[in-house]
């Protein structure tokens, strides 16, 4: 009944939306990063855009920086939450640590600006508790200078060229340091097992064990001041619409606010709406623009985004299988007699399985764009390879007496093909059917690291949040329809087979 | 078109059916025929035999375009092999093979039946023809509907027979169809095709290794030593009289 009542509430706020509207709305597609902070940042972004009228498409938990990136120097994307030190280090590779100014100067070249800062910086931080902390008197990492005190680091942290060495080295500290996993960082700081360790310092976790950010007074961690990122070609209504969002947000708020999706398990929607609602003058934003706020967040059941999920990941399989069936057989079918030929035909096949394929999925980019699209193409990509390879072998290693006899009863190659080799191979062309759709299935869960939604999403989201219920919602039904339509094709191939 | 009809109504000045005209043939390095030149007898069974490797096949082969000379010409019935054309030319010559060869995935009718099915010939033509090849070689009609190996191997051999023999061909080619079952079953064999033959006779060319079956079944008969014709003639002539110590050698071995 509530389910029903939202949904028809839905329907009166889209109608009434539409008509006031209509010549007005503007269409902006949000994206963000695959980890819970680029999450709730783009969560709130797009609801501010949608308190104050914009229509938005969201494209979270795209797979990394480079494809965020790409997508939104593409159009792919309208904006999405970025941090200075990433742009800096990771994408323009600035040397030293430029600001934001700096960071645009070069940003134009690529038609990218990046707008106010949020007001708060994640970094890399080391922490202590706080209780010791006070002890012990540490404010800042030069106080650990000759401290008798347990540290382990997360081994990126220890490897890393901007982590431990250089931060040993700068503030000249020596003690003995050992390695940990970080997803036991921080239960292990909060037992005393240790004493310092890394961290974010936007972790919500680090409210939650009450440890302290010690101050890196000697500057040596780059800055990573998150702000969204656009198109200089942005409109000033759009630029308008996301002023508000410029500091709106301190260190320790959010680390509160990270903390309600990753310890307490709230949703991005309901933490970012919450968000909103409290600081709604802060954003700019009137009581009307707000009232949207709550009835556009209301989230339907995970169920149904589920069948939603499942659907799409369907059509994502089914299209690119369809599209490797009919191609790739009508490939092997011209080939299969030119042994030279259909050996390069096969290699080429083969050599799309060894792109690893986030990296295909980034390359399509600035061919296809980012969302359903190049899903598919990259999934036909990866499913040819099965159904080609068998097809071709299966086509040419027909027993060549019978090819022998089939040409001496008078048989044309087209009769040849459609009597004796086509019939024969049947059963491998479906094995090598069979194979792709289950690599497709398997594969199209990454499909959601460029927008293709599916059953990755789930999964990515899962992933982000250290959720596995979440990531089995994905996981679970993905794996459920792989052995399904291998029963499916099995059940097909034993009747389309010749009698044996 | 004219190849799809019975071609022994097709006269030749000289009575010969096939004739090999200075014809070379080599697979890569290895010459199997020089400058052979050869002619087989109209309407009659001709056998050729041989030891492994002296062309036997090869020599059939090229009567029916699947192997092409490199030199020489291929005449069949008065006329060269059509190479441009070959699909409608070999629908006039019958083929049978050692093992039967038919296609694994096919009942025994459908494998009869097949290229009269693609030359357009109706199912009901098809079904009395198929029926009457059956009777011929003593086949029971409840084979039809079997797959291939779901018959012995003495069934298929008679099945490969049927095919062969199923468009009505002015030639018949016989690559050892008999060689590959028990000798009770061969002996059945040999009346079948017989009793076949006398039902629609033809230009036969055997390929065998065994000189009883070629005593037994031919009229003329072609002694191959690497490529070479030692000796041809009426077989009971030949036998008796062995022109080359390859020959005699041959002869002694399986029939003294």
């Amino acid at each position: 009944m509530i389910a029903k009542r939202i949904v028809i509430g839905l329907c009166l706020v889209w109608c009434a939306l539409g008509s006031v509207g209509a010549a007005a709305v503007q269409t902006v597609t949000v994206g963000s990063k695959n980890f819970g902070e680029s999450y709730l940042l783009a969560e709130i972004a797009a609801q501010v855009l949608e308190a104050q009228g914009f229509r938005v498409n969201r494209k979270l938990g795209l797979g990394g920086t480079l494809i965020c990136y790409e997508a939104l120097k593409n159009a792919e994307i309208d904006l999405y939450p970025e941090y200075t030190g990433t742009l800096s280090q990771a994408v323009l590779n600035l040397p030293g640590n430029p600001d934001r100014t700096q960071i645009n100067q070069v940003l134009a070249d690529q038609g990218l600006e990046l707008l106010a800062e949020y007001g708060f910086n994640n970094t890399y931080a080391i922490v202590v508790r706080d209780e010791q902390a006070q002890q012990l008197g540490l404010r800042r990492i030069g106080d650990l200078h000759q401290q008798n005190l347990t540290a382990a680091f997360s081994h990126e942290f220890l490897q890393r060229e901007d982590g431990w060495p250089g931060l040993a080295q700068r503030y000249n500290l020596q003690q003995p340091i050992k390695g940990i996993e970080h997803g036991l960082a921080y239960q292990a700081i909060a037992d005393g097992a240790i004493d310092v360790t890394d961290a974010y310092s936007t972790d919500g976790e680090l409210q939650r064990y009450q440890l302290r950010i010690l101050q890196d007074d000697l500057g040596y961690f780059p800055e990573y001041r998150a702000a969204t990122l656009v198109q200089t070609s942005a409109s000033p209504q759009l630029r308008q619409a996301l002023a508000g969002l410029h500091n709106m947000l301190d260190e320790s708020q959010v680390q509160a606010l990270n903390g309600k999706v990753a310890l307490q398990g709230q949703s991005f929607q309901q933490v970012a709406a919450d968000f909103i609602r409290a600081n709604a003058s802060r954003l700019g934003l009137s009581e009307q623009d707000t009232a949207k706020i709550e009835t556009l967040s209301g989230q339907s059941p995970w169920v149904g985004q589920l069948w939603g999920h499942f659907m799409r990941h369907l059509q994502l399989t089914g299209s690119a299988l369809f599209a490797a069936i009919a191609i790739g057989l009508g490939i092997s079918l011209l080939v299969y007699r030119r042994q030279r030929l259909a050996e390069i035909v096969v290699y080429l096949c083969g050599l799309m399985q060894t792109i690893p394929s986030l990296a295909l999925l980034a390359l399509m980019i600035p061919l296809f764009g980012i969302g359903f699209l190049p899903a598919i193409i990259a999934l036909f990509l990866y499913s040819l390879l099965p159904i080609v390879r068998n097809a071709i072998t299966a086509l040419a290693n027909t027993d060549p007496t019978l090819v022998r006899v089939s040409a001496a009863l008078g048989l044309s190659g087209w009769e040849q093909l459609r009597y004796l080799r086509l019939p024969l191979a049947t059963p491998a062309i479906f094995a090598g059917i069979r194979t792709a759709a289950v690599i497709s299935i398997g594969t199209a869960t990454l499909a959601a690291f460029i927008g293709a939604g599916g059953l990755g999403e789930p999964i990515v989201v899962g992933l982000s949040l250290n959720d596995t219920n979440m990531i089995l919602r994905g996981a679970i039904p993905a794996a459920v329809l792989a052995i399904v339509v291998e029963l499916v094709f099995a059940a097909l191939e034993r009747r389309v087979s010749p009698p044996r | 078109m004219a190849w799809r009809q019975p071609m022994t109504e097709i006269d030749t000045p000289n009575d010969s059916a096939v004739g090999f005209h200075q014809v070379s043939k080599s697979f890569g390095a290895l010459t199997v025929f020089e400058d052979l030149s050869l002619t087989l007898p109209k309407d009659q069974i001709t056998a050729i035999v041989g030891t492994s490797g002296s062309g036997k096949t090869t020599l059939l082969q090229m009567i029916n375009g699947l192997e092409r000379p490199d030199q020489g010409e291929v005449e069949v019935l008065g006329r060269p092999v059509p190479y441009e054309n070959l699909e409608s030319y070999r629908r006039g010559i019958g083929y049978a093979v050692q093992g039967a060869g038919l296609f694994p995935h096919l009942t025994a009718e459908q494998n009869v039946t097949l290229v009269a099915k693609l030359v357009g010939w109706s199912e009901a033509k098809r079904r009395s023809r198929f029926l009457d090849l059956l009777k011929t070689v003593d086949l029971d009609e409840d084979v039809a509907s079997r797959l291939p190996r779901q018959l012995s191997g003495g069934q298929q051999q008679r099945l490969g027979i049927c095919r062969a023999l199923m468009l009505q061909p002015g030639i018949l080619l016989l690559d050892e169809p008999f060689s590959a079952v028990d000798p009770i079953t061969r002996l059945g064999l040999y009346e079948s095709f017989e009793q076949a033959r006398q039902a629609h006779p033809s230009t036969t060319v055997l390929v065998t290794h065994d000189l009883r079956e070629a005593r037994r079944l031919a009229e003329f008969m072609v002694i191959l030593d690497a490529g070479e014709v030692v000796q041809s003639g009426v077989p009971r002539e030949v036998l008796a009289n062995p022109a080359t110590p390859y020959a005699e050698r041959l002869i002694e071995s399986q029939l003294s």
